[in-house]
């Protein structure tokens, strides 16, 4: 798909070689025993572009590293190394100066009943980074308040602003959570998992907001989730993630209709498919990831995958071009 | 006879200041043994109630104001408290929502379902933990992992073990609501082909209560679609599927993200409704694009529409 490119040309984020190791805590008496030190290293080494306006779905389990990707980008979590550059310049550094970056770059969070506060108003709500971040005063604030509720399709706005979040429904509520982060006109929202704790028919309401959000804005969407047919339809490319690293990354098509890498074959392979005669046979991968504090050595995945050999015992593969995608694995 | 017969189930909660709610409105379907039956809807159409129903484990407000639920012939519903506790888990059992996390962290596995055990029959010591290494053994987990605790589970395998503290006495009917919510992916496939393997080695008669219809799809061989309290479609699951004749079947399939129709995003307008504020006549009509005058004032009863598939809609052919 054609990515248009910003004012230089350069995508809007560039992470390179991003890793970010947490130790893990001995405690006194570990210390005092002098035990290992532990770390857990929750993302090894991922790089990825996002253009203007692109949406790039970032797929995987739990502890793949999903998660501490979207906070580096975020700039809530400080990479061990590599870098993350937003609009050209390193994040985490020109976040430390210029705090007024932290506005173009806003999260859509994973449950609307959690996060938003039961004793403010939609109003309120939504006003809030516009006090927070000193935007807006009176009448323009409210202005602006009531334009953000417009755009995500509460409308009329004035009859929301007074609202309380438990006098709307699940949608109403995710609703007030993007207006919430568009007031501040971000360039980049992060969604972690937007729509997976709502009713599956009004999902598609929430994502095709997104989708006209980021045609009309032209604003980026980094997706975070665990769920690849939803990936599918929304992302314009889609990245695999496996124990810290990506394993594959193309197209949405190109990853969907002939994934490369074996672990992405397998979730593909389980995908549910409600015809029947369009089921395939499930790859299912016995065991569950290993714990990120004992990466296996050579290919992360060898222990679970159907076709290591002993080469990938020693061997760590880098994300090549198979097809039309890239991909990590000696294999394929 | 089927092995589980539900007669027009209905179940009302009673709110504070005193109005009935009615969350589960003339439910009615029937089971047979080695069969798995899907009850697929969203939040608050009254699914996880209905279960709790016939298992009588409704909360405090809740009351069952009518209906039949036949376990080989005999209503549970009219057993003295304590019969039913006895066959609570011998005949029937419940894997809860979310049970994975409902483990009691500072005893081990292996005793938790020994207790589960000791509470529903008399037996001997030693005759309870070779049921328990047994257990584990059925759903995958070898059994010197019984002297473990919780946290030394991954969330797959305290999946695996709420799924053999529900077998533990035996069940002939297991009711699953969503047994794989909030799992990963591969776990989720895991715990499905579990299941599935479960129901034909042990001849078991299966209810999976779930919001994915993907779920259905696979392991389920009929499905009822609840909406509002009440029952939207009933039928073979590959009927349904392919031929679902209630427009809210007809949409929730739509919704749902099935890669073989291309990248084609679609919702329904508006939300489910709540229980406080059911609208009149069909449940449906204020979402529905056929609704009509008749569906606003007339609730439309469950007919008829294909080989055992009844919908409940005017216009259903």
């Amino acid at each position: 798909m054609h990515v248009p490119a910003d004012r230089n040309g350069r995508p809007v984020l560039e992470v390179e070689g991003l890793t970010k190791h947490f130790p893990v805590p001995r405690g006194i008496i570990g210390a005092l025993r002098r035990d290992k030190r532990y770390v857990i290293r929750a993302v090894d080494g991922v790089s990825f572009e996002l253009g203007r306006g692109e949406v790039l779905a970032l797929v995987g389990e739990s502890g793949c590293g999903k998660t501490t990707t979207a906070l580096s980008v975020l700039g809530l979590v400080e990479p061990s190394a590599g870098s993350v550059r937003f609009e050209g310049r390193p994040l985490h550094e020109t976040l430390r100066r210029d705090r007024s970056l932290r506005r173009a770059i806003q999260m859509v969070f994973q449950d609307p009943y959690e996060s938003l506060n039961p004793r403010m108003t939609v109003g309120e709500i939504v006003a809030e980074p516009l006090v927070v971040h000193r935007l807006a005063e009176g009448a323009a604030r409210t202005e602006r308040v009531l334009a953000a509720l417009e755009e995500v399709g509460l409308r009329p706005a004035e009859e929301f602003v007074g609202r309380r979040p438990h006098e709307l429904s699940g949608g109403q509520r995710q609703r007030v959570v993007i207006a919430a982060a568009l007031v501040c006109e971000p360039r980049l929202l992060v969604a972690d998992e937007p729509v997976s704790m709502l009713d599956v028919s009004i999902r598609a309401e929430i994502l095709l907001l997104l989708n006209e959000l980021r045609r009309r804005r032209g604003i980026s969407i980094l997706f975070i989730t665990h769920d690849l047919a939803t990936a599918a339809l929304f992302a314009d490319r889609i990245a695999v993630m496996y124990l810290g690293r990506i394993v594959e990354i193309g197209s949405a098509d190109a990853v969907l209709s002939a994934p490369q890498h074996p672990y992405t074959r397998a979730l593909v392979s389980v995908i549910p498919r409600l015809d029947p005669e369009l089921r395939q046979e499930r790859l299912i991968l016995q065991g569950e990831t290993p714990n990120p504090i004992a990466i296996p050595p050579g290919c992360r995945f060898h222990p679970r995958c159907p076709l290591a050999v002993e080469a990938c015992r020693h061997t760590d593969p880098q994300l090549e071009r198979k097809r039309d995608q890239l991909a990590a694995c000696i294999r394929v | 006879m089927a092995l589980l017969d539900v007669r027009n189930l209905t179940t009302e909660f009673v709110t504070p200041d005193g109005a009935r709610l009615r969350a589960v409105d003339g439910l009615s379907f029937s089971l047979e043994r080695g069969e798995a039956l899907g009850i697929v809807g969203e939040s608050g159409c009254g699914k996880t109630t209905a279960m709790l129903s016939l298992l009588r484990l409704l909360p405090h407000a809740g009351r069952i104001v009518g209906g039949e639920v036949l376990f080989d012939g005999q209503d549970l519903l009219k057993l003295p408290p304590d019969e039913l506790r006895a066959r609570r888990w011998r005949d029937l059992s419940i894997i809860f929502q979310g049970a994975m996390n409902a483990l009691n962290p500072v005893r081990s596995v292996g005793d938790q379902i020994r207790e589960a055990i000791r509470a529903h029959l008399p037996w001997p010591r030693d005759q309870v933990d070779r049921r328990v290494g047994e257990l584990l053994e059925l759903v995958g987990i070898p059994a010197w992992r019984a002297a473990q605790y919780p946290h030394q589970y991954s969330g797959g395998m305290r999946q695996r073990a709420m799924i053999a503290m529900a077998l533990a006495c035996n069940p002939q009917v297991v009711v699953a609501d969503e047994p794989t919510t909030a799992l990963d992916v591969m776990v989720q496939a895991q715990i499905v082909d579990l299941l599935d393997r479960l129901r034909r080695e042990l001849d078991l008669a299966l209810i999976l209560v779930t919001h994915d219809l993907g779920l259905v799809a696979e392991s389920c061989q009929r499905v009822l679609v609840m909406y509002g309290g009440r029952v939207a479609e009933h039928g073979p699951v590959e009927q349904v599927l392919r031929a679902p004749r209630h427009p809210y079947t007809q949409r929730l399939l739509r919704a749902f993200p099935d890669l073989s129709r291309g990248r084609e995003l679609v919702s329904i307008p508006g939300a489910p409704p709540r229980l406080s504020e059911l609208p009149a006549g069909c449940r449906f009509h204020p979402r529905c694009h056929l609704a009509a005058d008749r569906c606003r004032t007339e609730a439309p009863a469950l007919r008829l529409v294909g080989p055992e598939q009844y919908a409940a809609c005017h216009f259903a052919e």
